[in-house]
């Protein structure tokens, strides 16, 4: 025990930890995308309602949510920490800034995180917390059971410019997160060869452009169809 | 051709330095290095102190010629070291900001002397290799697939400057300690001790208190050697799995 403990507490050991959350959190967004994809059906919300229901009730899921709660948090404590610790490991910067050899992104990970769990604030507050906390309507569908209303909460709040408007900053946000966390993901993990890094590189870039864009539409779609 | 110096003075460790400002009459041929020696004599022949630097081989293969021109390590052409940089790349009343390495682990001595011996410690932790290799011809007698063996080279042209540790924005050392270990883990004569290698120079890494590696890359950028990334993932990928496969 004492060996492992050893290596996730060492320079490359926290850094794998930061690439297996982040490559968790790349895998459980594509999941959450295409079940939110469902809220553009104009059915009334019953096929992303019973999917919402199904999600909070089955255990294997419910196990599986425990574990990407946990990720965010070990995610987010480790990358701040990282970006604390290296900020006074530095010691001075350069008189002169010369053109930056490096991307912004890869430069300003902790200030994108930091934008992504400020919206992640709002966004669990806005659905999670008010569905575990009952404060949502009921409905039926043909008479079956009565299930959470999500679906009319979440048409509610994105009426709301300024929750749209966060939405779109945390999204963009994500997007140059992850323009520089896809593919560093993979070279922290040493993964890296010619013949397939180009490859890692373009899903990387596809991911961060598509991934974020493909749920900007939701806010933006729901806030002009009212 | 007349420039200007804005240079780092900085007497002890401890003291807190500051920018002195110089005038140069140098020529186009001589290396940087020289146009610091014509400072230095200038500052003697007033009473002053001259600037502290390192050199030492002055052709671009011991890596003492540490210092930051304009922001870069090594000044702004990519692939050398100070020592080969010529003055020819400066023109006629040029400002030149000339500064330390700015790396945690490596403390100031005096000017643009910083204290590297961090490095040296990464190298006895297990830059190395114990078994008797025998005589050149033992090892062209030692068959290597060419591409590999060029890999190793290329890896073992790392000077030990540390450009790449000033260069990172986390100070980390990444680079450096993974060019140590690939020229050895690329060859037959490196496996034998190649796990325990990987896991004493990353802890010693670590306790010299270097960065943690954000894979930034602007190391490569900097290396006067031009060592790639592709090394950390080495290395990345060498620690990790040593982990589980060594003994104790
Ligand atoms: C769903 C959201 C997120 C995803 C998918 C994600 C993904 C990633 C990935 C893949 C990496 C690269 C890991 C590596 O270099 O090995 C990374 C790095 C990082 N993340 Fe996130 N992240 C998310 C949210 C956050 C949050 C909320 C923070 C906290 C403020 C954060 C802070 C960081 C930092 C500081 C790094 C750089 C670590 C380093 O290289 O030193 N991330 N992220
Ligand atoms: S890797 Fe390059 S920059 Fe770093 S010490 Fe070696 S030669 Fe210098
Ligand atoms: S003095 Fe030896 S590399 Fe510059």
């Amino acid at each position: 025990m004492k060996w492992f403990i050893n290596f996730l507490t060492s320079s490359i050991g926290k850094k794998l930890v930061m690439s297996l959350t982040g490559l968790f959190l790349i895998t459980f967004l594509i999941t959450h995308l295409i079940g939110n994809l469902q809220l553009l059906y104009n059915d009334g919300g019953e096929s992303f309602n019973k999917y919402a229901k199904f999600m909070t009730s089955n255990p294997l899921i419910k196990m599986i949510s425990y574990g990407l709660y946990f990720f965010i948090i070990l995610h987010t404590v480790q990358g701040l920490m990282l970006w604390f610790v290296n900020k006074s490991k530095k010691g001075t910067t350069y008189a002169v800034k010369t053109k930056d050899n490096a991307t912004w992104a890869a430069n300003n990970m902790a200030l994108l995180g930091t934008l992504v769990l400020f919206f992640l604030f709002i966004h669990m507050g806005d659905f999670w917390l008010k569905m575990k906390m009952d404060k949502l309507d009921m409905v039926t569908y043909d008479g079956g059971e009565a299930i959470k209303d999500l679906y009319a909460r979440v048409n509610m709040a994105f009426k709301e410019l300024w929750i749209v408007i966060s939405y779109l900053i945390g999204l963009v946000a994500l997007g140059f997160h992850l323009s520089h966390g896809f593919s560093s993901a993979f070279q922290t993990l040493g993964l890296r060869h010619k013949k397939y890094t180009p490859l890692i590189n373009g899903l990387g870039l596809a991911y961060s452009i598509l991934v974020p864009l493909a749920f900007a539409i939701i806010p933006l779609y729901i806030y002009f169809k009212n | 051709m007349k420039l200007h110096l804005k240079i780092w003075r900085q007497k002890t460790s401890t003291a807190t330095g500051s920018y002195e400002t110089h005038t140069v009459e140098a020529d186009e041929h001589m290396s940087f290095l020289e146009m610091l020696d014509v400072l230095n004599e200038q500052l003697i022949s007033e009473k002053k102190d001259p600037v502290a630097f390192e050199h030492d081989c002055r052709e671009g293969i011991c890596g003492a010629c540490s210092m930051v021109i304009d922001g870069r390590p090594h000044g702004p052409q990519n692939g050398t070291t100070t020592c080969q940089l010529h003055m020819r790349a400066y023109k006629e009343n040029d400002t030149i900001t000339i500064e330390p390495f700015r790396v945690g682990a490596f403390p100031v001595v005096k000017d643009l002397v910083v204290e590297r011996s961090s490095f040296d410690r990464i190298i006895q932790a297990g830059g190395y290799v114990s078994v008797n290799t025998g005589q050149a011809q033992d090892a062209n007698a030692t068959p290597i697939e060419g591409g590999i063996a060029a890999e190793a080279f290329d890896a073992a042209t790392c000077i030990g400057c540390g450009a790449c540790a000033a260069a990172c924005p986390n100070g980390s050392a990444m680079l450096f300690t993974s060019a140590k270990v690939n020229h050895l883990a690329k060859l037959p004569q490196g496996q034998v001790e190649h796990k325990k290698r990987v896991q004493s120079m990353v802890a010693q890494m670590d306790k010299e208190g270097f960065g943690f590696c954000s894979n930034v890359k602007a190391c490569e950028v900097e290396c006067p050697k031009e060592i790639s990334t592709e090394n950390i993932a080495a290395l990345n990928r060498a620690y990790i799995s040593s982990m589980f496969t060594t003994s104790d």
